[in-house]
């Protein structure tokens, strides 16, 4: 999902002054390796965040291949149920902590010093031990695979007493849990912190690029709701350790209370990755439509309704566990409520389109990609928000249709839009625009071929999180099956996409605003941009 | 590593490269594995674990001197302030996020989990379990006494409160760069501290030795320690917190204008005071 080089800021003129150019110190900055353990540069640790989303994105995605390739017949293959239960749980982890939330940092990291005309992000040490806290949690999870017992199994949702009798591999996901939440807020306060005080002078909040918009909001959202994730996980590990009966009903307890805790964190969680996807989106369509975003300032006020209505509508995701009528009818028309600011995102988007001068370059491609798969998603959220159908499909393969539309459509190929979009920002060179495309349009169909049909088999009943199922659901499998394997070899040729583009292969050096109808301070450096940038504020018209 | 404002403007500073981090991410590590190995019984966990904490320590000493040093050298400006302040009202956000997860948990066993067990419903499985708070569960059966309010949690609640005083005075005194009067009360401010420790570890000891009360006493026992627990355990950062300041006081630093340490400190300090007050009326007076 990267596509900066490690050495690209080394071979830019400016870095080769920054170690020669007044400063005060008389130190030699570190090089090789050790420039990228100790760096406090955003641009750098951007790159790091970039990278290492890609590592797990391709962790997750071999996850995801072993589970498609057990369900690709009935019966069981090559898996082992309970390996099979382990790989859908770290996929769903691995994929959200460690894929998603991390790209969309490191665009944050990357883009939002240049789009606020700061010269770095507000900590700048603590920023690179955001970062650097998440390959250890990658150890735990990755390493929880190898110890007696093996991984966590429960799902991703953690659910006691699954979690609760489960072997140490669940325990290793619990400091991991801890240690990628302390990672989450320490980025997210430093994120808040420098859109509300590094902003150049003049631009106030009403003149905020969306894409600060939506980080800052996010950064909200995470820094609100990890700390109850980590309360959750610690009372799962004194439940499984120290005889505390949070989750026991034999003490008094209730698993039912963990569903509620967990999912207060997790369905603002489904903001977190999507609302700076949305932020990506609202750059780039007006960019590619060259016209003004439609909306802005109810743009702004949709994402902060989404935000805090993502707080009181967790119990949609518990329609089956004997909720009192009145709650579920409230939470039924609470999260239907959503799709209100939603759809005015939506619009607001069709409209920044209406009657532009369009052109369909790749990041144009996948945010119109987005817009379409995103909306099905939303959609099909919908469906699952009516109480009476819930009950019917939760826990079923409609469900890993719905969450996959707006997870792998909707955040993925946000990323994806954003990668092409400011890789010649970040490396000095644009990408190939047929590569591109193939990409895209690779992408875009095995994503439907896997996922489509995963409504079918919802609605026809299949479970999920089961090694093996009924044969009618067969068809449907394989079809699904063969659409994972295209998908995923697609993101082996968008890596080479990355590559070529850092080797200069399409030999087009990037200008500094490669877009014409791009706007913001991020185009006013040049590319690649410079290893320190903004180091007086610019002036913002 | 040495700091330096970069080539920045007066406005903003950036550090240079630091390998703080890293020991930190390193100690983390460390410390998660040394705690599931010694969860699970391996041999080897336990040092594994307190060599964690020994490099957690080492971190925090290191990073926090190097972050003292600059602000001793005045590399902050006025940007860099608001800066520190933003992100410490964030932090301690995050804290209060931390403990409504237990005081939700409270909430919902009380409220929801116990009435429940005790329903018409539940009668079948549980025929004799009454619903009733303090409550053990209907299968644990513990017979215990809950903590009274009005003994030691009182005089805690006036201790913290008291605590609260004496760090405002001492506040002032900085902000008339009246140095011995700062050290003097920040002093009282950290001793009611430590007696409010005292106290609650005194509190524990008569909780598990005379009255029965455990951690693994039901959901009453799992809900009572842990919220006070890690009430308790933000006293004692709090405590250290200040312990620093006093001596960073009794050096020389802070005045009335450069004093952002101070502030976190007893921001911190007043949030621990609120979770009590929290926990006082929520856990032992209710
Ligand atoms: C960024 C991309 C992706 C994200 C964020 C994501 C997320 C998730 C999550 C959260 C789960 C639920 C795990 C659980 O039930 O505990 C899941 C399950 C699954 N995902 Fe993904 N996924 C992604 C990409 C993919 C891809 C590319 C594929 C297929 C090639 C895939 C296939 C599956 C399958 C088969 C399941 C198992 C469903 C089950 O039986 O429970 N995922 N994914
Ligand atoms: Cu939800």
């Amino acid at each position: 999902m990267a596509s900066v080089p490690h050495g690209a800021p080394h071979t830019t003129p400016a870095h080769g002054d920054h170690t020669h150019d007044g400063h005060d110190d008389h130190h030699h900055l570190p090089t090789g390796l050790m420039r990228y353990v100790t760096t406090t540069n955003h641009k750098d640790i951007g790159s790091m965040y970039l990278w290492f989303s890609f590592a797990m994105f391709i962790s997750g995605g071999i996850m995801a291949l072993l589970i498609r390739a057990e369900l690709f017949q009935p019966g069981l293959q090559i898996l082992e149920p309970e390996r099979f239960n382990q790989l859908t749980t770290l996929h769903g982890i691995v994929m959200i902590f460690g894929a998603i939330m991390p790209a969309f940092v490191g665009f944050a990291n990357w883009m939002l010093p240049l789009q606020l005309g700061a010269p770095d992000m507000a900590f700048a040490r603590m920023n690179n031990w955001s970062f650097w806290l998440l390959p250890p949690a990658a150890i735990l999870l990755i390493g929880s695979f190898f110890v007696p017992g093996g991984a966590a199994a429960g799902g991703w949702t953690l659910y006691p007493p699954l979690s609760i009798q489960a072997g140490m591999g669940m325990d290793m996901m619990i400091f991991a849990v801890h240690i990628m939440g302390a990672s989450s807020i320490m980025g997210s306060i430093n994120i808040i912190t420098t859109i509300l005080n590094l902003r150049t002078p003049g631009m106030t909040m009403m003149r905020l690029p969306m894409f600060a918009w939506t980080w800052l909001i996010t950064a909200f959202l995470l820094i609100a709701s990890m700390p109850v994730l980590a309360g959750a996980v610690t009372m799962l590990l004194t439940d499984r350790h120290f005889g505390t009966t949070f989750f026991n009903a034999a003490g008094g307890g209730d698993p039912v209370m963990f569903q509620h805790i967990f999912w207060f964190f997790g369905h603002p969680e489904v903001y977190i990755i999507a609302l700076p996807a949305f932020g990506v989106i609202s750059q780039i369509i007006p960019a590619f439509s060259r016209k003004p975003l439609f909306g802005y300032a109810s743009m702004v006020y949709a994402t902060a309704s989404i935000a805090i209505l993502s707080f009181i509508v967790w119990a949609h995701h518990m329609y089956t566990t004997g909720l009192p009528m009145a709650g579920q009818i409230y939470f039924m028309y609470a999260t239907m409520l959503i799709a209100v600011p939603t759809a005015c995102k939506i619009f607001n988007w069709l409209a920044t389109m209406w009657r532009g001068s369009i052109t369909l370059e790749t990041p144009m491609l996948f945010c119109l990609g987005f817009l379409f798969l995103f909306t099905l998603g939303g959609f099909t959220g919908l469906v699952l928000a009516l109480t009476p159908v819930d009950i019917q499909l939760q826990d079923t393969y409609y469900v890993v249709a719905h969450f996959h539309y707006v997870m792998v459509a909707g955040a993925l190929f946000s990323a994806f839009a954003a990668v092409y979009y400011w890789s010649p920002k970040w490396t000095g060179w644009m990408y190939e625009e047929k590569l591109g495309k193939i990409h895209f349009w690779w992408s875009l169909i095995a994503f439907n071929v896997t996922f489509f049909p995963m409504h079918f088999l919802g609605l026809a009943g299949m479970p999920r999180r089961i090694p093996d199922y009924n044969m009618q659901f067969t068809e449907w499998n394989m079809v699904a099956s063969i659409g994972a394997f295209a998908f995923g070899t697609a993101q082996i040729f968008f890596l080479v996409i990355v590559f070529r583009t850092i080797a200069g292969k399409s030999g087009i050096r990037a200008p500094a605003k490669p877009w014409d109808g791009a706007e913001g301070l991020e185009w006013t450096v040049p590319s690649p941009a410079p290893y320190h940038t903004f180091e007086t504020p610019p002036a913002f018209k | 590593m040495s700091a330096s404002t970069s080539a920045n403007s007066g406005k903003y500073f950036v550090p240079q490269p630091s390998h703080w981090p890293i020991v930190g991410s390193v100690a983390l590590l460390t410390l998660a594995t040394g705690a599931v190995t010694s969860l699970n019984e391996v041999s080897w966990g336990l040092p594994v674990l307190y060599a964690g904490f020994a490099i957690l320590i080492y971190m925090l000493f290191g990073w926090f001197g190097v972050v003292i040093k600059e602000s001793e050298g005045r590399l902050y400006g006025k940007n860099v302030d608001a800066s520190f302040r933003w992100s410490m009202s964030w932090f301690i956000f995050s804290e209060v996020m931390f403990f409504a997860a237990f005081f939700g948990a409270l909430g919902y066993a009380r409220m929801h989990s116990v009435p429940d067990l005790g329903s018409i419903d539940a009668k079948l499985l549980w025929p004799e379990f009454a619903a009733t708070w303090p409550s053990s569960g209907p299968y644990l059966k513990e017979v215990f006494s809950p903590m009274g309010a009005w003994g030691i949690p009182a005089i805690n609640t006036a201790l913290l409160l008291t605590s609260g005083v004496t760090l405002t005075i001492a506040h002032h005194a900085m902000l008339e760069n009246h140095r011995s009067k700062l050290i003097l009360w920040l002093a009282a401010t950290i001793i009611l501290g430590i007696t409010f420790l005292t106290l609650q570890v005194y509190e524990y000891v008569h909780a598990y030795s005379e009255l029965n009360l455990k951690l693994t006493t039901g959901i009453f026992g799992s809900t009572f320690f842990m919220l006070t627990g890690f009430h308790g355990f933000h006293v004692t950062i709090g405590a250290i917190m200040l312990t620093v300041i006093l001596f960073r006081s009794m050096r020389g630093h802070f005045d009335d204008k450069h004093h952002f340490a101070f502030e976190a400190a007893a921001w911190y300090w007043h949030f621990v005071d609120v979770v009590w007050l929290g926990l006082f009326v929520i856990v032992y007076m209710l």
